[in-house]
This record gives structure tokens, sequence and C-alpha cells, in this order.
């Protein structure tokens, strides 16, 4: 069945057929908005990303937006302390559904040249379901636009049928970890004796 | 005026307390740490070395050491560098928050990452680590810390 069987004439070249995920998708895509949180110095390359030279508002991300739940990406943009790190968890918890992570940077890859350190986290999918990685130290610009448009065609590829944001049995939230005596530690379940 | 000249001179006025003078690019004068406090009030007072710029400690085999760093606002010169000795076992050494209060958090930071106690510090908690840590994590038999990760 074409789109001339299912439209009238007089409508023929005003409606458009399509899939309701490719215009889902396509809404989506076009306006993620990154939240306004940087933790180290590539937290300045995504400044830079913002300014008019690089003009990351060309593809939708308008604003950097200060609160969480007004965001869809979080731009893990540095390296995640231990101490910082129940807040990163937090603040991903607090972003309403759909959501996506971006890593960006070597420490928030791997924990870059601090791996081995006492008080680093070794990279961002410790804590966080990470969608796009981003390498560089720190990425230049044009690779934080690339992986924009990386994270574009992932979230095109989605289909709303089995979005696990929208199914019930599907349990999203991230644990927040804990400070322990050694390191961070996962919290104690309720149900956990 | 050089690090020597300096050196001399307290070494002159402070005949009694045995100071040592340690050569090298950069060279310190070695004090006993029960006489650092009495020797920082002169350095203040009397030579307007009144800037502290660091307090570090360092982890020997035998012996923990905290280096001051002392510069002054007034006149040229410096650093007059300090160095006290500690017991590797319960290391101590005496606060010098009341001659020179940034030494304040300097010395909170030395606690937390190389366990050396200040003795007469108004508040020696924790700074970067948070309370309830186990361990100096600066110190060379550090083991490591142990986290547990929600995915790995």
């Amino acid at each position: 069945m074409t789109q001339e069987d299912l439209v009238p004439p007089e409508l023929r070249r005003n409606v458009l057929i399509a899939p309701v995920d490719w215009i889902y998708n396509l809404g989506r895509a076009g306006s993620v908005w990154p939240m306004m949180f940087g933790l180290a110095c590539c937290a300045f390359e995504m400044i830079v990303t913002l300014t008019s030279r690089y003009d990351l508002a060309r593809f939708g991300m308008e604003f950097m937006r200060a609160s969480p739940r007004q965001t869809e990406l979080m731009i893990v943009a540095g390296t995640i302390t231990k101490k910082m790190a129940p807040q990163v968890v937090r603040l991903y918890d607090q972003m309403p559904e759909p959501k996506y992570v971006l890593a960006m940077g070597a420490c928030a890859i791997s924990g870059g040249p601090f791996k081995d350190g006492y008080s680093v986290v070794p990279g961002a999918d410790k804590l966080l379901p990470v969608n796009v990685y981003v390498p560089g130290c720190p990425p230049r610009p044009e690779s934080l636009l690339d992986a924009v448009l990386k994270l574009h065609q992932e979230i095109k590829g989605e289909t709303i049928r089995t979005s696990p944001w929208y199914r019930k049995d599907v349990d999203r939230e991230v644990p927040v970890p804990e400070y322990g005596p050694w390191g961070l530690v996962l919290p104690k379940g309720e149900n956990s004796e | 005026m050089t690090a020597k000249e300096t050196f001399d001179r307290l070494a002159e006025k402070f005949s009694q307390l045995g100071l040592a003078y340690l050569e090298g690019k950069d060279p310190a004068i070695l004090v006993q740490a029960d006489d650092l406090v009495e020797l920082a009030q002169h350095l203040r007072d009397e030579e307007e070395y009144d800037y502290c710029s660091s307090i570090t400690g360092v982890d020997y085999p035998d012996r923990f050491e905290v280096v001051y760093h002392l510069y002054s606002t007034k006149k040229e010169g410096g650093p007059v560098t300090l160095k006290v000795t500690a017991d590797r076992e319960d290391p101590k050494v005496p606060s010098v928050v009341s001659i020179w209060p940034g030494a304040n958090w300097q010395e909170r930071e030395v606690w937390d990452l190389m366990g050396i106690r200040f003795e007469g510090h108004p508040n020696l908690t924790r700074v970067l680590m948070w309370e309830g840590f186990k361990g100096h994590p600066l110190r060379k038999d550090f083991p490591g810390t142990e986290d547990e990760y929600a995915f790995s």
C-alpha cells in the first residue's frame, strides 16, 4: 500500500506517512539537551564546543541545562574521583528518561593516567551505562561533535516497542556508591541481610 | 642572601638548638621537632618570613620528614627551607598554625595523606579523603583501595 492509496488527493502534498519510530527518534535526536556538568579539564573542551566557532547548537543542543531534570545527555567530561562519584550517579538518577551518557576523554573512559591511583574511579562505565566513548586527552571539539553525531545515530536506531524506559519490568535506576573504609562500596539493599 | 648565609646567622643565634645545614640543589635547614615553633616564631617576627608557602610530607624508609618552604612578602630572597624528621612508627610534629594561620589546611592535608600528626593543631581532620577512610594513601606501604562497582 503506497502513500497515494492511503491519502486523499487533496491532502497528498501536505501529509507525510512515516513509521512512528522515525518521527519519534527524529524529534528526540534533534533536541538532546546536555547537562551543565564538567568534572575536570575536558570540561573546557566541552565549553569551547558550545561557542560559535564549533556551535553545538547546530545539532539541537541549544542549552546546557543547569538542572538534571531538564536534560537527556550527561557528558562525563573529566576525571571521576571517588569523592565525586556518589554525586555523579545521583545526578544521573535524577535525569528523566530517556537518558544517555557520553564518556569524554581518557579519564572518563578508563581512569586515564590516574587509573591506578587511590582516588580515581577507573572509568565512568563502572558507575553508569555509557553510550558513546570519545577518546582523547582531552578530545578536540571536533571529536565531541563526532560523538554527538554517533549518539544521534544510536537514537535513530532505537525503536519505541522495546525502549526500556516505557517498560515497567526493567529497573533502570543505578545504585549510588557510598564511602567505605577501604574505598567505594555499593549500598546495602533493604533485603540483603 | 643565600641559604648558607641565612643558616649561618640562625646557627649563631640558636647555637644551643643544634641546627644542621643540608647541602644540595635546594639547601635546607634541619630542625629538631621540639625547636620548630621557637625557630618559626623567630623567622616570622625578626627575619620577616611571613609567608609559609608549602608544607609537605616525605616518606623515607626509616623516617618521615616534613618540609616547610618560607618566603617573605617584605623582602627578596627565599625560600628558607626547614626540614623536620618524625618517627616512622608514631610520627608527630608540632603545629605551626599559631605562627602562620595558612598552615592550617596544609597540615591537615599532610595528616590526611601521610598520617603525620601535628600536635596543637586546632582541627586536625581529613581534608581530601572522606571521614571514616582507613589509612593514609600517600604512604609507600599503603595497600591500595578495594572498591565495589555496580558495573565491572
